[in-house]
Parts: structure tokens; C-alpha cells; sequence
């Protein structure tokens, strides 16, 4: 059997056990557990739909359970074994972590990428909304910011590799310094430090089309009143941009900071696919990799010093839904 | 302390012509009420004064200066939004302090308009508050004491009673004569659909139909000599009858038989030439009276609504007018299903000029 | 707005020349990367994809067979053909077009001799290349050995599919493109079906602890995948599924449904009230109400993860690293990309090229095709 067909097949019994599950759970609640006859009839009415909402929940609870839930616990014991998974080693892992030069190094630039990739990405999507606002052709120039929205992180890397390259003959940054006169081709992926910084662009070159829909829709929504009352207050152009527009969709903004965040601290494949995380590029993703089907306890200990990064802000963000809940 | 006017002004959005023609000189301290249907172009007319239109053809001008490419906020104007356009995220004290502010002006200076108009508006304990804590009455003063601690030469209004429910809608519009009775130099422009609002504010009115000026005058002119068909039916609630007929006798006082066979004596003069015109009488609902025989109109009574203080007839008259109304003061309870004979006096009664409804001079 | 008087225009013009450079400025790129792809791999290295319209001036070397071609004539013996039709060059002439710009006799200096010059030969005799591609040895003594010809040729723009054919056959691509494939289909059918029954209770049912799973969802769906991996592999390894599609499709299914939960219930909770409380009035149990009517108004949101699932899984790298094997049998694009072409074809631009864009060629056609959905959705998860 090909790999495809196995894989419409299971698409057929995938789709079909769903069904069947739902139906059938539904059909037993109703007709053979508490039916809706006889003298309990209305209370077993009640009962059923006491029922029905966990019957419905179940599948997706058992697989959020599973697949990451009980990763965070499970990998959290795995860090506090050694690389056979035998000998309990308490924080040992972490320790030899915070021992060594390429940890460090991963965590500092992670760091940088936290403060630097949301930023930037949601301060370019901001431009690019309120610019394209009003064009005729600013549905055009939109579609094209986000088309890398669609573009895998390998190809993305790819196509920036390919601008970074080490020739005045391949890579456009090198064509530009020549124009200008320089001699040799440098390649500024081995830049230390600030070869990160090239490596980043990739990322806020892939999100801003991500924050630019989003707040550009988020500028829509401004009552058009409230623009008009401050054209008539007298304000210009930057201060209805800054003073008027910007504080009313803050809201917004702080989510597709928030999203932005999220990703870059999952996002391994351009680290990965650009420099292999040589030259001190490593950031804790990719890091991790290093260690991945080699040492399961120092992989998951970095595993789980991202989840400690994501932590203050996945608590905010439920603190921000429960409020939306009221 | 500013008169305004318009020349020839109109407006086109693309190929679509809204306002074409129009004409108005207000004077200071006049307090205009523009008037109309949805989309005559009421709020147009309002937004080309203020500067968020551009104007097509034709020039405005504000103490004689031609305004039509000086932008909103140099045109000494301040505008009441509709839906009250305050900013969301600032208090009440920086939502009237941002135009000053950015005009430049000292901070003492700014800190003393704003308490002055907000004592007016009895706002100065909401100073601290954002505008999602307010009530909508309060977001409503707020957008006023906006406009007034710019103190501009002209005041627009665009609707602003819309968004208040009933009860509050008499209260601010009481309050808003008020204002304008502390402001007596101030001119003012107000946009309404209401023609109760309308008729209570303003010292003139001007009824926009058809990308036109339908008329413009008092507001009891307006009720009392309506020029055109349109007039009379938009201003007064329940609308104007209107019966077609032809003119049998002139002279200082015109006799129409109507194409009942009823003959109408109306107080109008009329031409010898006159004779044999085909005309529509108008008539208010509350003009008319029951009388025992003959009269203006005999029909059969359909339908009877009693608001207690007067009673409202409809009367099926057949093709010659469909609904026919009239509106008598005190309680009838017994009329439905009868016949009944309505009568005007002379002076009550209106002439135009059939297949006309909409004349312009 | 455009309406208000006195607006300047200056600033209008600003405005359309910086979403200009904006927009320039993130397509270049992925144009580049583009227009190599089908760019003729010695012509990549040669000039700029800028360049790209432009003849590019390239070397080559011809060995020619002297000693068997050359004729005695008075002259001595000759030997006369024409360099631009050397079997192995030819392609790059077919027409008559192109010109040799110069020529030598020694690698390192390729460029010696302008056309029509003569040239000395180091095992005796003289050389003269013509623009047109013609040449001419004579030597008194003859020719002993071939000798190698060097030339400069400007060579006109050639577009092929060659990098295309050559990813597609030789690289495995195709291959890799039906493992992609294989992959993302199932991985995007699968939770939305789960996903929409859980939306629908978390968003329409009133029960005990609600509010604390939807707090748990939010939670759950900023969990690092990095997490997940270790624990789940050796999960896998264990109940026998091991590094299988099995294994990814389970898993992807899994680190899909908390956005699919999220975006699902977030759009049905936006559906009217009155809908579903009349049909409850008219007499339809929950499980009805769901099928008959939240799921056809419910389209455009599960359109919406469909697509973001979809492009997710198929762009994915570190799951299809992880949990599948890395045998070339069930390697997805990305792998091969990263982990083998960037190796073995570091420097290939137009092979790399070529690959890049037959892994981002579904993704873009879905996204010009539904990128009404998309933002959408995107919309849905965000703008309250």
C-alpha cells in the first residue's frame, strides 16, 4: 500500500470512527440510558444533557491530554533523569546547561529574538496597515506582504540564504555593497553577533504580513467619527496616526505581540535551515535539536526552559480570556 | 458671530449628482435646521460646510472669506458628531482639551476653557472619567462642551439626539435652546430627520428634497405657506391631504370643485386665466371639522386611533385620495363604520398646481 | 477621508512610494529566488539573477582533436572549424547566436587574445578565433597532440526546466512532494471534525468547569511543541506505532486542536442565539442543532483552520524531524530540503531554487486561491 493511499484510507476511517463515535454516543445516551419516555421522562432529559457535553468534549479532551498536556509533566520528569533515562539526576541537566558557553549563548540570542521579532514584525504591519489604508491598490500591495505568510520557514530561509550569499554575483546584499564600491564579498552570516540579527529579519520578514492583516483590520473597525472629530480638531496626519488611531486599537496590538511571541519561541526551522546554528546563532529551538535522539534528558530540560519563557505570558493570556468569558 | 453662505453649491460623487444649486445665506446668531428624507443630502451639505467633503461647484464662505479648500480645523467651525465621536481612550478633560492642545495653546489657557464649558454642561464631575463610564446623555454633552471650548464662529450639528432614547431626546433638546438662548451671537447649523426638532430649535429651516432646496424659512411660514406639495406634506404629522380639482371661480377668494362634486372655497387669490386649472387642495388633518350636511369631503370612516387628547380618523375616499385623515381634537369612540362630513374654514386651505409636488421658484 | 478639503497631495505621493518600496522590497526575494529557478545553473554562477535579460559572458574550453582533423595544405597543416559548434556547446549557440569576445590558450588567462588575433601555441603553430566562432590552426610540423582552446563567448539568456527535472527526478522531490502530501491531508481532515464537536459544547452547552476548560485550551495552545516531543516519541516507540504517518498524523492532530477549538468556538459563539434557541423550541436535540445548523454556518471558520492547518502541517519541519523516519521512503520536502539538498547541493543555486518552489508551489495556490478565508480566520482568532 502507497503511503498516499494509506493515507485516504485513513481518512475514511479517521472520518468515519468520528462519526460513528458521536452518533453512536449520542443514540445510546438518548434511547438506551436515559431515555426520553416513559414516567422519568423529564428528568432523564435533564440527566442526558448533563451528560452530552463531556460526550462531545471527549475526544478532544483525551487528545489534548495526550499529545500536550501530559507532555509538559512528562517532559519535565524526563529533564530530571540522566541521557538513559535510568538514574534520577534532579536538576543535573539544567545545571551542565547553565554550565555551558552554547546554552548561553542560545538563551541570549533567544532573548534578543523575543524583544527584536514581535517588535519589529508588529511595528512593520502597523506601517504597512495604515499606508495601504486608503490605496487603490492597497488591496494588491497587502496580498503581497503576506504572501510569505505561506511560504514554509525552509523555504523562506532558503530565499533569504540566497540574498545573504557570499558572491557579488549571487547574493543581492553583496551586489548592493558592490555598487558602492566594496572590493569583497562578505558573507554576513558569519558576522558574530550580528549575523542574528540577518537571521531574525527572515522571521519579521514572514510576520508582518500576519500583524499587517490583523491591524489593518483593527484600523477598519475605528469609528470613522472619531477620525473625522480630531481632522476637525485640528489634528495632522501623524498625531490622528499616533494620537487617535494607534491608542484605540492597543487592544489589538497587544495580541499579535503576544501571537508573534509565541512563534518565535517555537520556531526552530530558519535557525536550523540558515546556519545549522553555527557561528553563534543557535537559539534555544534549535539548540534543543542538538540534543534530540541523543541525550533525551538535556532536550527536554531545554524543552522545558522554553516552557518557563512562555510561562508569564501564556498565564496573562488566559487571565485575558477568563475576563472575556464574564 | 459669523454669517455663512453658499453660492451655487454642489456636490457630485462621481457621476452621481447630490446637491445641485444651492443657495442659503445665514445670518449670525441664526440658528438653521436643515431638514429632509433620507438621502437628500442633508449631512452632505453639513460635512461640505465643515470640510469633510469636498465641494463640487460653487463657493462657501465664512464672514466673507471663500472656504472651499481651507481645511476642517481653520475654518473656525466645530461639529457634534452623530454618534458623538468621542475618543475612546481619553478622559473626558482631554477629549475637550485635544483641539486646543494641538493648536498650540498654554496649558492654563486650555485648563480654564475646559472648566468654564464644562461647568455649563454641569460636567465638571465626570472631568476624570472616560467616555465608556458615561451615560449616553452625558456622552452627548461632552461632544457639545467639545465644540464650545473651541469657541468657534459656527456650530454644526449632525443628528445629535438620534442615538437618545425618547425621554432623554426632549431634555437635550431643551437643552440645546438653552444653549443656544446663553449664545445669542453664536450661528448654528443642525441636521435633523426630526421635524419636531426641527420646528422647537431652529429660527429658520431649510427642507432639502430632490438635491434641492425645497424651501427655506420660519418654522410656522413653513407650516403656514408651504410653497410646494412636498413641503406640505413633510412638515406637520399626520402629513397633508390633498384633493384634486379644477378651478370653477376666481377673484380674491378661488372656488375648486373637487372630483367628488364637492365644491372647496379657499381664502387664496386667483387670476381670470386661472379658470379651468387643474389643482390639488391641500388640507391639514387638524384643520378640519365635522359638520352635519355637504362640507369638504363626505366619507366612510375605516379606521379610528385614539390618543386621548384627539382622536384620528381615516376616511376611504376611493381613487380621489386613498387615505384621507383628519384629526379631531377630543374623544369619538362611535364614528368607526360611519359616515361622516368634514368641513375647513376658507383660510385653512391650500392650492397647488397639479403634477407639480415639487417646485422650485 | 480622500474627500477632506485642503488635504495636501505631497503626502499622497509619499504615501504610494513607500508601500512601493515596501512592497518591492518583500517580493524581491522570493523573485530572485524564482527567476534562478529557471535560470541555466553555469549562468547563475556567471552573473546576478538581476542580469537575468542580459547575455552573459562565459568561458569555455574546447579540446581539438588535432592531430586527427588536420589537413597539409601549402600553408602547412591546418585544422579549421568552429568553437561555438563543439557538440558539447552547441546548445548554448543554437541559432547562430553569440559572439566570441576573446580567446587564449592558457587556463589561466582565458581572455589573451581578442577575436581575430593569432595567437601562438605553446607545442608550436598559431591559433586565430574569429567573433563569429570560427578558427584556424596552422602549424609547419603538424599537430601531435589535441590542444585546448579557451574562449570568452557572450552567450544569450537561457531559460530551462532542467533545474526542475533535475530536483524532481534525481533529488527525489517527487517522491518527498507525495510523502507532503501523504502527510498533510489526513492531519487537516481529522481534528477539525473532533475539534468542531468540542467548539460547539465549549461554545452552546452549559456545564459544570466550562469556563476552566476554555481557560485550559487558551493555555494549551502556547505550550512549546518542543515539549511535546520527547515524552510522545518514546509514547509511540512504546504502544508500537513508532516513527510512522501514523505517528505524525496522531501527532499533528494533537498539536492542532487547541487553535482548532479556539478559532471553531470563538466563530460559533458569534452565531445568533435565536437560531439555535428556535430549534431547540421547534424540538431539536443538541446533537441535531449541531449538525443541521452550527456546522453549514459554522463554514467559513472551518475553512479558515482548514487552511491554516493545512499550510501548518505541509510547511511543517520539526514534527515530520521527529516523528517520522529519516529514510528517503517517507521524507517530506522540508526535510529533504533542509537536511539533505542544503548539504549535498550547498552551493547549486538553481537545483535549491528549484526545490524551494516545488515545496512552496501548493501553499501559494492555496493561499492566492482562499486567502479570503485565511484572514478570516485569522480575524476570527483575534479582532474582538
Amino acid at each position: 500500500m502507497t503511503p498516499l493511499l494509506q493515507g485516504m484510507v485513513t481518512i475514511l476511517v479517521g472520518v468515519t470512527a468520528c462519526v460513528a463515535y458521536f452518533w453512536l454516543s449520542n443514540w445510546v445516551l438518548d434511547r438506551v440510558i436515559f431515555p426520553a419516555r416513559g414516567p422519568n421522562a423529564g428528568r432523564n432529559i435533564n440527566r442526558a444533557n448533563l451528560v452530552r457535553p463531556w460526550l462531545f468534549l471527549f475526544p478532544a479532551i483525551f487528545v489534548l491530554g495526550l499529545y500536550l498536556a501530559y507532555p509538559v509533566v512528562g517532559s519535565f520528569v524526563r529533564s530530571l533523569f540522566d541521557r538513559s533515562g535510568t538514574e534520577f539526576i534532579g536538576l543535573g541537566n539544567y545545571i551542565d546547561l547553565f554550565n555551558s558557553s552554547g546554552f548561553r549563548v542560545a538563551l541570549r540570542n533567544n532573548i534578543l529574538w523575543l524583544l527584536v521579532v514581535p517588535a519589529a514584525a508588529t511595528a512593520f504591519g502597523l506601517l504597512a496597515a495604515q499606508l495601504t489604508d486608503r490605496l487603490s491598490w492597497g488591496n494588491i500591495a497587502k496580498s503581497m506582504i503576506f504572501m510569505p505568510m505561506a511560504i514554509s520557514f525552509v523555504g523562506a530561509s532558503l530565499i533569504w540564504r540566497f540574498v545573504y550569499a557570499n558572491n557579488f554575483d549571487i547574493g543581492l546584499i553583496n551586489a548592493v555593497r558592490g555598487v558602492f564600491g566594496a572590493e569583497r564579498a562578505i558573507d554576513v552570516l558569519q558576522i558574530p553577533f550580528w549575523n542574528n540579527f540577518f537571521i531574525m529579519f527572515i522571521m519579521i520578514w514572514i510576520q508582518t504580513g500576519f500583524a499587517m492583516v490583523i491591524l489593518s483590520a483593527a484600523l477598519r473597525n475605528i469609528p470613522e467619527e472619531t477620525i473625522e472629530a480630531a481632522i476637525m480638531d485640528g489634528a495632522g496626519p501623524f498625531r490622528l496616526f499616533f494620537s487617535v488611531k494607534v491608542p484605540q486599537i492597543m487592544g489589538t496590538i497587544v495580541v499579535v505581540w503576544t501571537t508573534i511571541t509565541f512563534l518565535v519561541l517555537k520556531v526552530f526551522d530558519i535557525v536550523y535551515t540558515v546556519t545549522g546554528g553555527n557561528f553563534g546563532t543557535h537559539i534555544l529551538p534549535s539548540y534543543m535539536m542538538n540534543f534530540m535522539f541523543r541525550d533525551d534528558g538535556r532536550a527536554t530540560a531545554v524543552a522545558f526552559v522554553i516552557m518557563l519563557l512562555v510561562l508569564p505570558v501564556m498565564v496573562w493570556n488566559i487571565r485575558q480570556a477568563r475576563r472575556e468569558l464574564r | 458671530m459669523a454669517e455663512l453662505s453658499l453660492r451655487d453649491v454642489s456636490k457630485a460623487f462621481g457621476p452621481t449628482e447630490v446637491l445641485s444649486g444651492i443657495d442659503l445665506h445665514i445670518e449670525t446668531g441664526e440658528l438653521v435646521v436643515f431638514v429632509g428624507p433620507s438621502g437628500c443630502g442633508k449631512s452632505t451639505l453639513l460635512r461640505m460646510i465643515a470640510g469633510l467633503e469636498q465641494i463640487t461647484s460653487g463657493t462657501l464662505e465664512i464672514d466673507g472669506q471663500v472656504m472651499n479648500d481651507i481645511p476642517p480645523a481653520q475654518r473656525g467651525i466645530a461639529m457634534v458628531f452623530q454618534t458623538y465621536a468621542l475618543y475612546p481612550h481619553m478622559t473626558v478633560r482631554e477629549n475637550m482639551a485635544f483641539a486646543l492642545k494641538i493648536a498650540g495653546r498654554k496649558r492654563a489657557e486650555i485648563d480654564d476653557a475646559v472648566e468654564r464649558a464644562a461647568r455649563t454642561l454641569q460636567l465638571d464631575k465626570l472631568l476624570d472619567r472616560l467616555p465608556k463610564q458615561l451615560s449616553g446623555g452625558q456622552r452627548q454633552r461632552v461632544a457639545i462642551g467639545r465644540a464650545i471650548v473651541r469657541d468657534p464662529k459656527v456650530y454644526l450639528f449632525d443628528e445629535p439626539l438620534s442615538n437618545l432614547d425618547a425621554a432623554l431626546r426632549v431634555a437635550t433638546r431643551i437643552e440645546i435652546a438653552q444653549l443656544k438662548e446663553s449664545m445669542p451671537d453664536s450661528t448654528m447649523i443642525y441636521v435633523t430627520h426630526d421635524q419636531v426638532e426641527a420646528m422647537t430649535l431652529a429660527t429658520r429651516i431649510v427642507v432639502l428634497a430632490g438635491g434641492g432646496i425645497a424651501q427655506v424659512g420660519p418654522p410656522l411660514e413653513l407650516y403656514q405657506k408651504p410653497r410646494n406639495e412636498f413641503v406640505a406634506q413633510f412638515i406637520g404629522s399626520p402629513a397633508m391631504n390633498l384633493l384634486p380639482g379644477e378651478v370653477v371661480e376666481t377673484g380674491e377668494t378661488t372656488r375648486v370643485r373637487l372630483a367628488s362634486g364637492a365644491e372647496a372655497l379657499a381664502a387664496i387669490p386667483t387670476r381670470d386665466g386661472d379658470r379651468g386649472m387643474t389643482v390639488n387642495v391641500g388640507v391639514r388633518p387638524e384643520d378640519l371639522e365635522l359638520t352635519e350636511e355637504g362640507g369638504l369631503v363626505s366619507g366612510h370612516v375605516a379606521l379610528t386611533e385614539a390618543l386621548g387628547e384627539l382622536t384620528v380618523l381615516h376616511l376611504g375616499l376611493g381613487a380621489e385620495a386613498p387615505e384621507f385623515l383628519a384629526k379631531l381634537p377630543g374623544i369619538h369612540a362611535g364614528l368607526r363604520g360611519r359616515t361622516v362630513h368634514l368641513a375647513a374654514r376658507p383660510d385653512r386651505l391650500h392650492l397647488f398646481h397639479a403634477g407639480q409636488s415639487l417646485l422650485y421658484r | 477621508m480622500d474627500n477632506i478639503a485642503g488635504r495636501k497631495s505631497g503626502l499622497s505621493w509619499a504615501v504610494n512610494l513607500s508601500v512601493l518600496a515596501l512592497v518591492v522590497l518583500w517580493l524581491i526575494p522570493t523573485l530572485g529566488l524564482l527567476v534562478s529557478s529557471v535560470r541555466d545553473r553555469d549562468q547563475i554562477a556567471a552573473t546576478g539573477w538581476w542580469m537575468t535579460p542580459v547575455p552573459v559572458e562565459m568561458t569555455f574550453r574546447v579540446r581539438v582533436a588535432a592531430p586527427d582533423e588536420q589537413q597539409e595544405t601549402d600553408a602547412g597543416f591546418v585544422v579549421e572549424g568552429n568553437v561555438l559548434e563543439e557538440p558539447s556547446r552547441a546548445h548554448w549557440f543554437e541559432g547562430g547566436r553569440g559572439a566570441v569576445t576573446a580567446f587564449g590558450t592558457r587556463s589561466v588567462d582565458p581572455t589573451e587574445f581578442a577575436p581575430g588575433d593569432s595567437a601562438e601555441l605553446r607545442g608550436g603553430g598559431t591559433l586565430t578565433v574569429a567573433a563569429d566562432g570560427s578558427f584556424r590552426m596552422v602549424s609547419d610540423e603538424g599537430f601531435g597532440r589535441p590542444v585546448n582552446v579557451l574562449f570568452q563567448a557572450r552567450v544569450p539568456p537561457r531559460i530551462t526546466t532542467e533545474n526542475y527535472d533535475t530536483v524532481l527526478t534525481a533529488d527525489g522531490m517527487d517522491r518527498a512532494f507525495m510523502n507532503t502530501l501523504t502527510v498533510a491531508i489526513p492531519a487537516t481532515v481529522i481534528p477539525i471534525l473532533i475539534a468542531a464537536f468540542a467548539a460547539y459544547a465549549l461554545a452552546w452547552m452549559d456545564f459544570v468547569g466550562r469556563g476552566v476548560l476554555i481557560a485550559a485550551v487558551v493555555g494549551l495552545l502556547v505550550v512549546p511543541l518542543q515539549l511535546a516531543l520527547v515524552p510522545l516519541l518514546n509514547l509511540h516507540n512504546q504502544i508500537g506505532i513508532g516513527q510512522s504517518f501514523m505517528g505524525i498524523w496522531l501527532a499533528h492532530t494533537g498539536f492542532g486542536m487547541p487553535l482548532a477549538i479556539y478559532i471553531l468556538r470563538n466563530y460559533m459563539v458569534g452565531l445568533p442565539r435565536d437560531i439555535i434557541e428556535s430549534a431547540r423550541v421547534d424540538g431539536a436535540t443538541d446533537f441535531q442543532i449541531f449538525t443541521r445548523i452550527i456546522l453549514p454556518l459554522s463554514f467559513p471558520a472551518l475553512a479558515a483552520f482548514a487552511i491554516f492547518q493545512f499550510l501548518w502541517v505541509w510547511n511543517d519541519l520539526l514534527v515530520a524531524k521527529v516523528f517520522l523516519p529519516s529514510g528517503s521512503a517517507s521524507q517530506v520536502m522540508t526535510v529533504l530540503i533542509a537536511d539533505d539538498l542544503i548539504g549535498s547541493r550547498g552551493g547549486d543555486w538553481g537545483i535549491l531554487a528549484a526545490a524551494a518552489f516545488v515545496s512552496i508551489a501548493v501553499p501559494l495556490l492555496v493561499f492566492f486561491t482562499l486567502q479570503r478565508y485565511l484572514v478570516r480566520g485569522l480575524l476570527a482568532g483575534s479582532v474582538k
